[in-house]
C-alpha cells in the first residue's frame, strides 16, 4: 500500500482546500443530509449519496458537508435528503434517486432555488 | 436489500446510532473452505442479552421503549438461506460485534455488491468516526484505516473535492485489486 506516497499527496490537496475555501466562506456553509436508516438504504440512499458526491467531485464544488441521520420517520418517502443553504431554513426533499439529486445541487445548491415539487412536509 | 454491502451499511448505521466511536468491519471470502464472512465490531454503547434477542427476533418482542429495525433479521434471514449464521455478542459499555457467514457457492447467497460504495458512504457521511475496513479474498487483502488520513486533513472537510477523488479512488482500487485474487 503506497500510504506514504498518498497521504503526502493528501498534504498538497489539504493545502489547496485551505486557499479555496476562504473563496467560499462569504456565502456560509452548505449542508445535505441523506437519510441512512434501514428504509433509505433499501430505498436506495447509497445512490443518492454516490450520485451527490460524485457531482461533487466531478464539478469541483467546495464547501458542501455532506452527513447522513437515521430513519426520520416518513420510511415511504425515502431517500430523503435535507439541504441547509447557510442561514436559511433547512429544506426536507423526498424520494430522491440520483437524477432528483443532480436536480437538487444544480438548482437549489448552485442556483439557490429550491426544488419545489420535490419538497416533502415535516 | 439485494446486497450484502448494503446490509453491512446498514448494521454499520446501528453502530453509528450506538455512539460507536471506532467501528471495525471485516469481509473475509475464502475460496477453499467455501465461506464468506463479515464481521462488524463497534465500540459503541451495547446491549444486554434482552436486547441482543430483541434485534435478532423482532416478531416476539413488544416494542414500547426503543425502535427496532428490521435490518438485523432480514441479514440473518438471508445467511439462513446460503447455509450460514448470524450471531450477536455484546456487552453493555463496551460495544457489540456482529458476525454473518455464508457458504460462499450457494445458489442462494446474496451478492456481495459495491462494497467500496458502502466503505465511501461510511467514511464520508461520519467523518467523525474511526473506520477501519479489512476485506480478504483468499490471498490478498485490502486494508482501509481513515485515521492517518483525518490527522493529515486537520480541519479540512473530508466533502473538499480533492479529498473525494483521493478516497474514492483508494477504496474503489484496493476493493477490486483484493476481487482479482479469485478469477471469474
Amino acid at each position: 500500500m503506497a500510504t506514504i506516497k498518498s497521504l503526502d499527496d493528501l498534504k498538497k490537496i489539504r493545502e489547496e482546500a485551505l486557499a479555496k475555501r476562504k473563496v467560499k466562506s462569504k456565502e456560509g456553509n452548505v449542508q445535505v443530509i441523506v437519510g441512512m436508516g434501514t428504509c433509505g438504504i433499501a430505498a436506495g440512499a447509497r445512490e443518492t449519496m454516490k450520485a451527490i458526491l460524485d457531482v461533487i467531485e466531478s464539478q469541483s464544488l467546495s464547501g458542501i458537508i455532506v452527513s447522513q441521520t437515521g430513519c426520520v420517520g416518513q420510511c415511504e418517502k425515502e431517500p430523503i435528503v435535507q439541504v441547509i443553504v447557510g442561514d436559511q431554513p433547512k429544506v426536507t426533499y423526498g424520494k430522491v434517486g440520483s437524477e432528483v439529486a443532480r436536480q437538487i445541487i444544480k438548482e437549489h445548491i448552485l442556483g439557490g432555488k429550491v426544488v419545489e415539487n420535490h419538497v416533502i412536509p415535516v | 436489500m439485494r446486497e450484502l454491502a448494503l446490509h453491512i451499511l446498514d448494521i454499520a448505521e446501528n453502530s453509528i446510532e450506538s455512539d460507536a466511536g471506532c467501528v471495525e468491519i471485516t469481509v473475509v471470502e475464502n475460496s477453499l473452505d467455501d465461506r464468506l464472512t463479515i464481521t462488524i465490531q463497534d465500540n459503541g454503547k451495547g446491549m444486554d442479552a434482552a436486547a441482543v434477542a430483541r434485534v435478532t427476533d423482532p416478531f416476539v418482542t413488544h416494542r414500547s421503549t426503543r425502535k427496532v429495525g428490521l435490518g438485523i433479521p432480514l441479514l440473518k434471514f438471508a445467511a439462513e438461506l446460503a447455509n450460514g449464521s448470524l450471531s450477536i455478542h455484546s456487552e453493555l459499555g463496551k460495544g457489540t460485534t456482529l458476525t454473518v457467514d455464508f457458504q460462499r457457492s450457494h445458489i442462494d447467497r446474496m451478492p456481495l455488491g459495491d462494497l467500496a460504495s458502502t466503505f465511501m458512504t461510511l467514511v464520508v457521511s461520519n467523518s467523525e468516526t474511526h473506520w477501519m475496513f479489512h476485506y480478504q479474498v483468499d490471498g490478498a487483502r485490502f486494508d482501509f484505516d481513515n485515521e492517518p488520513i483525518k490527522a493529515e486533513l486537520g480541519d479540512v472537510s473530508i466533502c473538499e473535492p480533492a479529498v473525494l477523488a483521493y478516497i474514492r479512488d483508494s477504496l474503489y482500487t484496493g476493493v477490486s485489486q483484493a476481487q482479482s485474487a479469485i478469477p471469474g
